[in-house]
């Protein structure tokens, strides 16, 4: 199953390539003209998210360089480990939604300490793998369009990230017990 | 809520570093920060140029309208201000099958042209339609089949069976996808008694 899975993954894009040329030459459209057209777009789309991304790094490299970020979270541990969620997973809950690479940094880290086939390193792997960093999706997606007013799409993703967690510490104590 | 957590991120950044007297801390960490945001950024310029370009052809070529044509009832339920013609249909779907393919850099140029396809159809432009939500929903929570990376590391750490995680992560996502649909629904309906939103 894995191995037909990563196939598809390896195949994908590059059927994917040939596809798309192939089937607008069939429809006699000028393939090669209308990828430099909208391939325009892409630099302009990209320079128009570097304001956003760029103010959203320096709060998040501010919150974690001074250490605000491990004060939140010795707070919080100690709660969470008495309701039996190990507290050494649980920076990954915070984390997750805020770096991308910070939290596969712990993940990877984590593994590394508790060994990949612990429940901790499965718990870790489930969380970092099942889930996308939510600020930095927001960010880039509503910073390529102008929008500033986030709406409630933030808290959607902070709920669904938050379920994402309990649900994949509870199916790997059911699958791994 | 973005601008409060970027408040209270700076301004609670500021006071730990004060506190411990290593204020030089916040300094270095901003011009670390910007220049981050920058690199992230010229590190999407070179998947973004290509991406939108194959997507032209596409949308040139038809296949755009033929694949929302196709899967339009799953759009229809998830998106039902979207009409069924609208070529945010057809980006929308590309940005979906790409997350679930687990084409991570292939999914954020179609999610990003989708999101400035569903900006046509939006009448207040700075603030996010309740389509634009459910689009940032279903990618924040994105549908994995097969978490590459931590299999990777997996496999670097000697583990016995690095993809056993793949299974717990199929459920954990598919939790946290339907959680995100749900959620949405709910505060859409909230919502709803404001001015008549589009889109």
């Amino acid at each position: 199953m894995y191995s037909i899975i990563t196939a598809i993954s390896a195949w994908a894009i590059p059927i994917i390539i040939v596809f798309i040329p192939l089937y607008a030459s069939y429809r006699k459209v000028p393939a090669y003209e209308s990828f430099v057209e909208g391939a325009k777009d892409g630099f302009q789309t990209a320079v128009s998210i570097i304001p956003h991304l760029v103010g959203m790094m320096v709060a998040i490299t501010v919150f974690r360089a001074s250490g605000a970020l491990d004060l939140v979270m010795d707070v919080i541990k100690p709660l969470l480990a008495r309701i039996g969620i190990p507290g050494e997973v649980f920076p990954l809950a915070i984390l997750r939604p805020i770096t991308g690479a910070g939290s596969l940094a712990f993940t990877t880290d984590l593994i590394h300490q508790f060994g990949p086939d612990s429940m901790i390193g499965r718990i870790a792997s489930t969380i970092q793998g099942s889930t996308d960093t939510t600020l930095y999706v927001i960010t880039v997606y509503f910073g390529a369009v102008g929008i500033r007013k986030a709406g409630y799409a933030l808290k959607v993703g902070l709920i669904s990230d938050a379920v994402g967690f309990v649900s994949a510490i509870l199916i790997c104590y059911l699958v791994f017990r | 809520m973005v601008n409060l957590i970027w408040l209270f991120m700076i301004v609670a950044g500021f006071v730990v570093a004060a506190v411990q007297g290593r204020i030089e801390l916040v300094t270095q960490a901003v011009f670390d920060g910007a220049k981050t945001g920058v690199t992230v950024c010229f590190g999407l310029i070179s998947i973004l140029v290509f991406w939108l370009g194959m997507m032209r052809i596409a949308e040139d070529a038809g296949l755009l309208e033929r694949l929302s044509r196709m899967l339009y009832p799953i759009v229809r339920f998830l998106f039902p201000s979207v009409p069924a013609n609208h070529p945010a249909v057809g980006y929308i779907m590309s940005n979906m099958s790409a997350n679930i393919l687990g084409l991570g850099n292939a999914a954020t140029p179609m999610g990003i042209k989708a999101m400035q396809e569903l900006q046509k159809l939006n009448p207040y432009k700075d603030a996010a339609s309740p389509a634009m939500c459910t689009l940032l929903a279903l990618n924040t929570s994105s549908i994995t089949l097969i978490p590459t990376t931590l299999i990777a590391i997996r496999m670097n750490a000697a583990s016995l069976n690095p993809a056993e995680i793949v299974g717990t992560t199929l459920f954990a996502t598919a939790v946290s996808t339907a959680a995100a649909i749900l959620v949405d629904r709910w505060y859409r309906r909230k919502a709803a008694p404001l001015p008549p939103l589009k889109g």
